[in-house]
């Protein structure tokens, strides 16, 4: 049995312990918001908070985060609540996402959100260099200028 | 052709309370037929396209797959400016896959625009009956949504709707229509004041027959193209609720993991599936002809079980391709001259055999993936002769006949569940099937849904690749030093007609295609031939410039005496990015120009080599002629995107053949400019009295040439080769400009 916790919530699955995070939350608990992308920990579609920090959930396996608090983007707006005090349905992340038109695709954003918002929940004002040594994330579209520009605008707020 | 029940009920619920009013300016037919055949009792609507309520809210229906290119937003911009309708009370809705919605617009565009868009080339040439079948394509592709779906029925569907609200308005009250004017979705008669609002009057307007040519606005009178409209597809994108093919999870589903035949077009021999079958939740082993596949009731337990299946493929002879003997066979090919037309000028030979001076060059570019980031997949689910298809691609209606046909039932007995599309690029179009044939057989053997996915490994392995291409240059110089022959022979085939040819006044020119056929499957890759083509003939016009001792940048204005176009977007590309002014130490500013879809793009790229002699791309500054951008963040986004990914291309991109099958795996032997890497982009829309063009694509050409002829400054190194990732740059020495 894995047990953890998701958004919150309490999760308890009959599955093997080598099963990686990513296809737990995808076809176990039908949380389809983490995407996969790679696989391999290369591209960062499938990140998500592990206690807070990012981390690629296709390479962990749910031995590795018994009893730990989980969160995925589905669950990112009411585990950062009262970041963005004019729309609590959003993040301040979430939000400057929308106001920068950061998503093309949009299959990406959703590890890039979630690397971004752990990088900024440690690091209010990153550097230009710690932005690029930090999100390390592939966008296929090319999303990057606005990506910058969006953290740019969360860093100077 | 009998619309049967099913599609009638189907219709009816989008339909809902509502009203549709529309028109396609190419096929006049539509709205007769969709009365004919779609009218329930008590409704009345016409066809397509808009949907008009009571409440006055106005629904458009976009017969096209968003990407991320924005075209859900673009297109219904497009019909509510028309329409004059209250953009705040615009719904925007993606178009059901069925044949009422067929996009045949993007086959009219290109049929004038290229005689045909290669990926439709196959349909064209079988046989009338087939180019029938082309009115049943709902493609997004070739940068075309905007300027022909948008301009040809969208832009027609809100003019006609408006005309007929307006009609109807003047019937009540008894005015002349041209003393009714329209605004936020009112009809007013401002001489009595009377108003009636788009609800009030659309069921009795779906009753009249829309004009086909009904008066567009000009420019001057748009309300809401030419803003910058936020994209409705966006909120849904940064929460994790848009729903991607890959996402499907309809109840009962199983998962299938796939391995194919590693060597293009072998056929799988034997498979030894061990005690597979005897693991969790391991359902079925399924042999297809060129394929293995695991089906299981999670896909990772399917995929790592595929892991210890054993499959033998046959060996027909291409197991000692690699790219080195594929890079022989085009030298071969190229030597031997045995080449069709592609453009001939004047008298090359005559320029060549007076030359005073002659420049050769020999280019070559690898085979691309397009490695989407959302995995190729579809999930199929047929129960009772019946289908309900899921995936992401970018023609629906294809994709649901193909599948219908593969399952052995009737199209108009498939369901297709549209999504979001994690990334097309040219994979998820027509002709490019192996994941959907695929998924259509294995759930073929079950009764509840299937998604079969591929992994990374796959995708990369299975793709149908930008081709790689080798291209020889010869130029011939006069004795006053002009330029009075160009001879180009590259390696084929086609897929774009145009790519090749040069804006450049050159009096002789000779552009010859060679066979270039080998195993390796290829297809659209964004921007097609144009992405190979402008980095061979912008690197090679550089190479002209350099030689004769101009500077690139004036040496091609003198040559564009012919194309304003060109001059402009090149002249302001260059006095935005400071050309000719003092730039950092160590920076070169390298330029490219092409035409491609309808859109004149420049380029220039600033460069620097580091520590290391590794270029560093800090800067492109763009500049396109659009004709005029319907969404112009929309548009600026799409430009930045197209940089990127043709940096991509052009810095890192490669697959590589070796024992007849792809050498690559996954991204880091793929590996993609990233947030380190990306540029600073500067894009200007420059709008013009041209037709419109299109953004999805014209972008990606430009930019290999513009940092390899950035390069060529900074260390007196010709990059005749992609990607530039292999070439050892040595030790600093600046070329003169």
């Amino acid at each position: 049995m894995a047990n953890f916790k998701v958004n919150g919530e309490d999760k308890t699955l009959d599955i093997e312990p080598d099963m990686p995070l990513l296809w737990a939350l995808r076809d176990e608990l039908g949380m389809t918001g983490t995407k996969f992308g790679c696989g391999i920990a290369a591209c960062g579609a499938c990140t998500v908070h592990i206690n807070g920090v990012a981390v690629r959930s296709c390479v962990t396996p749910v031995s590795a985060i018994e009893g730990q608090e989980i969160t995925t983007i589905e669950g990112l707006a009411t585990a950062a609540a009262g970041s963005n005090p004019s729309n609590p349905a959003l993040t301040a992340v979430q939000q400057a996402w929308i106001d920068h038109q950061v998503p093309q695709c949009g299959y990406c954003q959703s590890g890039m959100i979630m690397a971004v918002s752990s990088l900024l929940a440690q690091n209010p004002n990153p550097s230009d260099a710690e932005i690029d040594s930090s999100i390390t994330n592939v966008c296929r579209c090319g999303t990057y200028p606005r990506v910058r520009r969006a953290i740019r605008s969360l860093a100077t707020a | 052709m009998k619309i049967n029940r099913r599609r009638f009920l189907l219709s009816s619920a989008l339909v809902g309370g509502g009203v549709l009013i529309g028109y396609t300016a190419t096929r006049p037919s539509r709205h007769r037929r969709a009365n004919a055949e779609l009218a329930g009792a008590g409704e009345s609507f016409v066809t397509s396209l808009l949907k008009i309520e009571a409440d006055n809210t106005v629904t458009v229906y976009v017969p096209h797959s968003e990407m991320g290119q924005g075209v859900h937003t673009s297109l219904s911009m497009m019909a509510a400016d028309e329409l004059d309708a209250d953009w705040e009370r615009v719904n925007i809705e993606q178009a059901p896959a069925i044949d009422l919605f067929a996009n045949g617009d993007l086959i009219t565009g290109f049929a004038g625009e290229l005689g045909a868009p290669s990926f439709l080339a196959p349909l064209i040439s079988v046989s009338a009956v087939k180019i029938a079948e082309l009115a049943n394509l709902q493609t997004t592709g070739g940068s075309s949504s905007v300027r022909f779906t948008g301009e040809h029925s969208m832009r027609y569907a809100g003019a006609a709707a408006r005309e007929l609200l307006v009609q109807c308005a003047a019937n009540r009250w008894a005015v002349p229509a041209a003393e009714c004017t329209t605004a936020l979705s009112y009809v007013h008669h401002n001489a009595s004041g009377r108003s009636l609002s788009y609800g009030e009057l659309a069921a009795e307007a779906a009753m009249l027959e829309p004009s086909n040519e009904p008066m567009l606005k000009t420019r001057d009178q748009y309300n809401i193209m030419g803003k910058a409209m936020s994209r409705n597809d966006i909120p849904a994108k940064v929460n994790g609720s848009a729903p991607y093919g890959i996402d499907a999870q309809p109840e009962d589903m199983l998962y299938a993991a796939i391995r194919f035949a590693p060597v293009f077009g072998t056929k799988l021999v034997s498979v030894d599936a061990g005690d597979v079958l005897s693991r969790r939740g391991i359902k079925k082993i399924v042999q297809l002809e060129d394929s293995v596949a695991v089906v299981a009731d999670s896909y990772w337990r399917a995929k790592e079980a595929l892991k210890s299946v054993d499959a033998v493929f046959e060996e027909l002879g291409n197991e000692n391709v690699s790219s080195a003997s594929i890079y022989e066979q085009f030298d071969a090919s190229l030597a031997a001259d045995d080449s069709d037309e592609d453009r001939e000028i004047g008298d090359t030979q005559a320029a060549f055999d007076s030359a005073a001076d002659v420049i050769e060059a020999s280019y070559r570019v690898p085979y691309l993936a397009h490695a989407a980031m959302e995995p190729m997949n579809c999930t199929v689910h047929l129960k009772d002769g019946r289908a309900d298809i899921w995936t992401s691609t970018q023609d629906a209606l294809g994709i649901k006949s193909r599948i219908a046909s593969i399952l052995g039932i009737a199209a108009e007995n498939a369901t297709f569940h549209h999504s979001y599309v994690g990334g097309g690029f040219g994979r998820r179009l027509p002709f490019t099937w192996n994941v959907i044939d695929h998924a259509a057989l294995i759930a073929k053997e079950f009764d509840v849904p299937v998604k079969t996915v591929l992994s990374r490994e796959d995708d990369m392995q299975q793709d149908y690749y930008r081709p790689a291409v080798a291209s020889n240059f010869k130029a011939a110089f006069d004795s006053s030093g002009l330029v009075r022959g160009w001879h180009n022979r590259f390696t084929g085939p086609i897929q774009t007609p145009g790519a090749a040819h040069i804006p450049y006044a050159i009096d002789n020119q000779s552009i010859r295609v060679v066979d270039g056929t080998t195993h390796i499957p290829i297809a659209a890759w964004r921007s097609v031939d144009h992405s190979q083509q402008t980095f061979f003939t912008e690197s090679f016009i550089d190479e002209i410039a350099h030689r004769a001792g101009k500077n690139p940048y004036q040496f091609r204005l003198d040559l564009l005496s012919g194309h304003p176009r060109h001059r402009r977007v090149l002249e302001t590309a260059a006095e935005a990015a400071g050309y000719g002014r003092n730039l950092p130490e160590g920076h070169a500013l390298g330029i490219a120009v092409q035409e491609s879809f309808g859109s004149v793009v420049a380029e220039i790229a600033e460069v620097s080599m580091d520590e290391n002699m590794r270029p560093v791309v800090h800067k492109v500054t763009c500049a396109i002629d659009c004709g005029f951008a319907v969404n112009p963040d929309t548009a600026a986004s799409q430009i930045e995107s197209g940089i990127i990914f043709g940096l991509t291309a052009a810095m890192y991109g490669e697959i590589t053949i070796e024992g007849g099958r792809v050498a690559q795996n996954n991204f880091p032997d793929y590996e993609m400019v990233r947030m380190a890497t990306s540029p600073e982009i500067d894009v200007h829309i420059l709008e013009s009295d041209n037709t419109l063009g299109g953004f999805g694509e014209p972008a990606t050409p430009p930019i290999a040439a513009a940092v390899t002829n950035a390069i060529y400054i900074l260390t007196g190194q010709r990059v005749r080769e992609l990607p530039i990732k292999n070439h050892d740059f040595g030790k600093p020495s600046l070329a003169k400009v």
